[in-house]
């Protein structure tokens, strides 16, 4: 693979995601949470809190963020950095939607 | 120049073309014979105007844009209802469907776009219309002349469009849309709520999330709608307006480069440099536009460069005006929520307004704007010229009228109010009468001014007004009230929100955000749970739970880990378990691998380290045993711990087991502000620990005395005393009335405890135990919402229900390029 083109990985369909909430993919020993806003956007981090590993995939979305479950840090969904006095940082995959179809890199976890 | 004019001939008369006409035209009128082939039987119409002809405002005369006379002023010959079949570019000419062969010098291909119609079956019936063009108008009105019903099918701009035109002719209108929320490409969720409102007022009926899978038809003529849910509608005629797709067979057909629509350069011309293409055939820059401004600039960019100029046109950010009597919506830019964005929300309930600006580095990328759409043009201007808006942040969202000369402070604009200007719409009070007497009796606080004036103690959303005019009349001694907000998306408690829910009937969270004029356009992750338990506590009948809203123990039915994974609590009623339940739980333990089982301090027994996927299997083996959940991750009835009372122990005095199953059994399922936990001692010896429960009973020889507001946690609190009743059944209504009390009244996550304290446990007493229309009525209302409430949401989930919730999206072994 060159460094210019991306591959993507058909993941499934928007709608398998419910507005402003989140999926996870699987691979192999990682998970990626995939969120969707209420507008339709889509994004992808890896499943951990930077603050102690909680599965981001099942906090509460808003504000283009989400609340992780356990312990209420605010992650940014667009940079995976943790908001207001919080710091610290989730790493991000890129992940489109396309034609009803989500698709996420691939590169990023080979 | 050559001495003889050049030959233009253009494909299509919409109004792009039309457009490029009246530019090319200004410019060199003589440049160009001009020949116009156009498909449809008629000269250049406006057809933004479609809706108003189709509500019946309007007549096609009205909306005429260039009639016969302009086409032979400007000696253009216009060939009506004659579409041209080909394009011949080696030989520069183009056929029309009745033989006409013409050549050219330059061409504009202006063939606009054509409506997407679903595949589903049943679109070739009779009655089944597209939204284009004046002859769909025509046939529409036809329709309704019969009367009936319609279904349109999409709830973007045209569709919503036909829906308000065929109920202005007197149909009963039924809107589908696949997506949650109308228009969801211009507008956000909280604008399309109140848009939906405002349709559902003018008797449209709309279904959001309505997938439709065919159309039912008899004798050849549609009969009604059929939805993937099984729902029908019935109806006589159906307008798909599900989107529009670019026209370019001619285009293809002659070799021109296409995409989704006919590709070109920022010059407007195609792969050919002959041809321009023009409109909403049109693929620029990987985007097609179907709105009329950035259309009007193809136009004149194309009129530019058919004149010898180098115009470009370099794209466009499009603003959408929905064109609804009645409805004012404007809409334009990029307003999804991100955390390197901020909002400017501004909401005024009694004039149902809604604006919402999205600025990034202190530029405006994004305006929503419902009900006064007066300044749409004013931010569509600063978003696309990129202006700067720190300046004028304070006062941006009031609009062009606040900016400049010293308004920069909120304050200055209640000073600059009139003194008969209202301040209180529900109670009539004006500026001068709380300045007034504010001065007069020495008023310094909100309460004060409430009591004297009356003034925001209805509705309360003029409360901010009430305090600014607290800070202009006192100045610096002015303290702002202590009041703690619920979060910082509102100035408003927990208990104006949950009066106002009840007194202005508002039964969604968007409901709730508009009419008490939240400061975000969606809330957050404090006040969205709130707002949902508030609302299905009030309207248990009515309300639809927004899952999304909840926390993921509440969402997933079980409690979350540190690890990930999950832990489990099924229901023992009253604390009691049998062998045939045992053995169900040590099955699913080993079957699943379950590596944790714990007694918990309820009486029940918890199984941790449960994988998210597995657990409705875990449910559906757990519900053959008899199990439910038990609800030990809600703000709900959690347990009922019971001692062995008159069964076996030779100190019991009443049979503390079964009424502990029989509280359980009764209010398993509701919904609390904090979680509720009860007890039952069958003596004074207390073996249950009633005496520090949310609820507790201790039995004695008389009957039953009834303890409330305890606690055992963060903090420790012995129970107060509600009183003595005689029988169970007694005993019972007096322990749901309480805790419907609670339910009623609580703020979210505020225990019994706290929430008697507040109130006062007299207060509790007098309505509780001294008022027993009272205690029937709170009694009588938990029964209601029992009804709706108690279902079993393993078993439901067993059943399929929120399957996404459990399993993974996708599971990728290896990485594989498609």
């Amino acid at each position: 693979m060159n460094g210019e083109s991306i591959v993507w990985i058909d993941i499934g369909a928007l709608s398998d995601i419910p507005p402003s909430g989140a999926r996870c993919v699987e691979i192999d020993d990682r998970t990626i949470a995939v969120f969707r806003d209420r507008d339709d956007r889509v994004y992808a981090l890896e499943d951990k809190c930077p603050h102690s590993q909680g599965p981001l995939s099942q906090g509460i979305v808003h504000d283009g963020c989400v609340t992780c479950p356990l312990h209420n840090w605010v992650i940014s969904l667009a940079s995976g950095k943790a908001q207001g006095a919080d710091s610290g940082s989730t790493q991000t995959f890129r992940v489109e939607a396309k034609d009803g179809r989500l698709l996420l890199e691939a590169g990023a976890f080979s | 120049m050559s001495d003889q004019q050049k030959q233009l001939v253009v494909i299509g008369n919409g109004m792009a073309p039309g457009r490029m006409l009246e530019e090319l035209f200004e410019r060199e009128p003589a440049s160009y014979s001009v020949t116009i082939f156009n498909a449809e039987p008629r000269v250049n119409y406006n057809r933004l105007m479609l809706s108003p002809v189709l509500s019946g405002e309007k007549t096609y005369a009205d909306i005429i844009t260039h009639d016969d006379d302009w086409y032979a002023a400007n000696g253009v010959t216009l060939h009506k209802g004659d579409a041209i079949e080909a394009i011949d570019r080696d030989r520069r000419c183009v056929v029309s469907r009745s033989g006409i062969e013409l050549n050219y010098d330059k061409l504009v291909v202006a063939t606009g776009s054509s409506p997407i119609v679903i595949p589903i079956p049943g679109v070739d019936l009779n009655g089944v219309y597209t939204y284009r063009d004046l002859d769909d108008v025509q046939r529409m009105v036809d329709v309704c002349a019969g009367g009936g019903s319609a279904v349109v099918i999409g709830g973007g701009l045209l569709g919503l469009e036909a829906a308000a035109g065929l109920r202005e002719r007197g149909m009963t209108v039924t809107v589908l849309h696949l997506m949650p929320t109308l228009m969801e490409r211009q507008l956000d969720p909280a604008a399309a709520d109140i848009l939906k409102r405002a349709f559902e007022d003018r008797g449209v009926n709309i279904i959001t999330e309505a997938n439709s899978r065919e159309i039912t038809g008899s004798q050849g003529q549609v009969a009604g709608v059929l939805l993937d849910n099984g729902t029908e509608i019935p109806c006589e005629m159906v307008v798909m307006a599900v989107g529009i797709r670019p026209s370019k067979r001619l285009a293809d057909d002659c070799g021109i480069a296409t995409e989704r629509g006919i590709v070109v350069g920022d010059n407007m011309t195609t792969s050919d440099p002959d041809i321009y293409a023009l409109g909403e055939c049109v693929e620029h820059r990987g985007a097609c536009y179907g709105l009329v401004a950035p259309l009007y600039e193809m136009a004149k960019v194309i009129a530019e460069n058919l004149t010898g100029a180098c115009a470009s046109f370099t794209g466009a950010v499009n603003a959408t005006k929905l064109k609804v009597t009645g409805i004012d919506l404007y809409s334009a830019g990029d307003f999804a929520d991100g955390e390197d964005r901020e909002e400017i929300v501004l909401r005024d309930a009694t004039a149902g307004v809604y604006k919402r600006l999205v600025i990034k580095n202190d530029v405006i990328i994004g305006v929503v704007l419902y009900g006064d759409t007066t300044d749409g043009p004013w931010f569509f201007d600063l978003l696309k010229k990129g202006t700067d808006v720190s300046e004028m942040r304070e006062t941006l969202i009031f609009g062009q009228a606040y900016q400049g000369d010293g308004a920069a402070d909120p304050l200055s604009a209640v000073a600059a109010l009139p003194d008969d200007a209202e301040i209180c719409g529900c109670n009539g009070i004006c500026k001068s009468k709380i300045t007034g007497k504010i001065t007069e009796l020495g008023l310094s606080s909100v309460d004060d001014v409430r009591a004297h004036t009356k003034a925001s103690a209805s509705c309360g959303t003029c409360t901010g007004l009430v305090e600014q005019l607290l800070a202009l009349t006192l100045g610096d001694s002015f303290e702002p009230s202590a009041a703690t907000p619920m979060c910082s998306c509102t100035s408003l408690e927990h208990g104006d929100v949950r009066r106002l829910i009840k007194a202005k009937e508002l039964k969604s969270i968007p409901e709730v955000m508009q009419a008490l004029e939240w400061k975000t356009s969606a809330g957050c992750a404090k006040c969205r749970p709130a707002l949902n338990y508030y609302l299905i506590a009030d309207w248990p009948d009515e309300y639809a739970d927004d899952y999304q809203s909840r926390f993921i123990n509440e969402r997933a039915h079980a409690n979350i880990q540190k690890d990930g994974t999950y832990s489990i609590v099924p229901r023992m009623w009253g604390g009691q378990t049998s062998a045939k339940e045992l053995r169900a739980i040590a099955d699913a333990v080993e079957k699943y691998d379950i590596p944790t089982v714990k007694v918990t301090g309820g009486q029940r027994i918890d199984m941790l380290g449960i994988k998210k996927e597995d657990l409705p299997s875990v449910w559906a083996d757990l519900g053959e045993a008899g199990f439910v959940s038990g609800h030990a991750y809600a703000k709900g009835l959690r347990t009922v711990k019971t001692c062995v009372g008159t069964d076996w122990c030779r100190f019991g005095t009443q049979d503390s087991t079964g009424l502990g199953v029989r509280i359980e059994k009764f209010m398993w399922g509701s919904w609390t502000p904090a979680k509720v936990k009860m007890a039952v001692s069958g003596c004074p010896r207390n073996c249950a620990e009633a005496t520090c429960k949310d609820v507790g009973v201790i039995c004695v020889d008389s009957g039953f005395e009834i303890h409330f507001a305890g606690a055992a946690g963060l903090d420790i609190k012995g129970t107060e005393v509600l009183g003595l009743v005689e029988t169970e059944e007694q005993a019972i209504e007096h322990i749901v009335a309480i805790v419907q009390m609670y339910r009623e009244q609580g703020y979210y996550l505020e225990r019994i405890y706290k929430w008697a304290r507040r109130i006062g446990y007299d207060e509790v007493r007098q309505q509780v135990l001294h008022d027993a229309e009272k205690r029937k009525a709170y009694y009588d209302r938990f029964v209601l919402s029992q009804r709706y409430a108690q279902v079993d949401p393993w078993q439901e989930r067993v059943r399929g229900k929120h399957e996404y919730e459990f399993a993974p999206l996708a599971k990728l072994d290896q990485v594989v390029a498609i």
